[in-house]
């Protein structure tokens, strides 16, 4: 017990000093604002050049908009409350907060690869027009990012079965993952408002 | 011991209660933003600038209390790259609006 109480007050020191491999993949992170910084721009200069074709008022769905902003909201809490499980051990219950915001997070990817192959099927895909191209492109960069961050949170989790005790090396992992994730959410606030809501207005 | 530990964990990483906070807020502005547009109440104009004004405040809130960003000594460098990030953010798509505006009038094309 006493060894336990030791070895907790040396890992909570720790946790005290941010790691640099976290502040690492912060900066990282802010290049990848630059990348969605730009690709809102052009979306923004783009956004009126229909070439003929539908507008966005046309073609986006409100309630499936809301639906995904939802989602996506609700997986960022669920991988908040995995990293509170993983900052006190438990490591069990730190996996199933991650089962449940990838399963959200699947759930995104679905209706959002669902709402394309629709806008695709109706004649509306990525070269219909100057604007469906700059939204295809915003959105999708987006989709890709869930995507890669599903992934990393499958790879987390099978590397974290077995073990009772998370190293310092997986905190990271997980810190890493969990700005990644809510800075995607970060991004769909603004996908969601200055993309679809400013294009039904 | 757990107790001390979990006070800990709450200070800088946030808390069950912390993160239901943050989640609240962000439903309500959420909500707020998606009833702005759906119900019509504003003109055009004041429906952007209203959701927009509600989506800045939204990342703030995200910014807080989920990627727990605070004024201490511990995240200076992280808050300064974030800084200059959102600088050069604004510089980029104001200047492209701006540049991509005054293309469109001089060329007549619109």
């Amino acid at each position: 017990m006493a060894h336990d109480m030791t070895a907790d007050a040396a890992h909570a020191h720790d946790e005290h000093h941010e790691s640099p491999v976290v502040f690492g993949f912060w900066l990282y992170l802010m290049t990848d604002c630059l990348i969605f910084g730009t690709l809102f721009a052009v979306f923004a200069v783009m956004r009126n050049q229909f070439a003929g074709g539908p507008t966005g008022k046309e073609i986006f769905e409100l309630s499936g908009v809301g639906i995904e902003t939802a989602i996506l909201l609700v997986s960022s809490i669920t991988y908040g409350f995995g990293m509170i499980s993983a900052h006190q051990n438990k490591v069990s219950t730190m996996r199933m907060w991650l089962a449940v915001t990838f399963l959200l997070g699947l759930g995104f990817l679905f209706m959002e690869i669902r709402e394309f192959s629709h806008m695709v099927a109706e004649g509306n895909g990525p070269d219909r027009s100057a604007f469906l191209s700059a939204f295809f492109t915003l959105v999708g960069t987006h989709g890709l990012h869930v995507t890669c961050g599903l992934l990393w949170m499958a790879v987390v989790m099978v590397q974290s079965m077995g073990k009772t005790v998370l190293s310092e090396r997986m905190m990271n992992k997980l810190t890493c993952l969990s700005l990644f994730w809510h800075f995607l959410d970060i991004v769909w606030i603004c996908v969601f408002t200055f993309v679809y809501l400013m294009s039904v207005i | 011991m757990a107790d001390a530990h979990t006070a800990h964990s709450g200070e800088s990483h946030g808390s069950v209660g912390s993160y239901l906070t943050g989640f609240v807020i962000a439903v309500l502005l959420t909500a707020a933003a998606f009833g702005v547009v759906m119900a019509h109440s504003f003109s055009p104009t004041g429906t952007i600038v209203a959701i927009s004004v509600l989506a800045a405040v939204q990342v703030v809130v995200h910014l807080v209390f989920f990627l727990h960003m605070n004024g201490s000594s511990e995240q200076r460098w992280n808050v300064m790259a974030f800084a200059f990030t959102v600088m050069s953010v604004l510089i980029l798509i104001g200047g492209t609006l701006f540049i991509m505006h005054d293309t469109a009038i001089n060329m007549m094309s619109r």
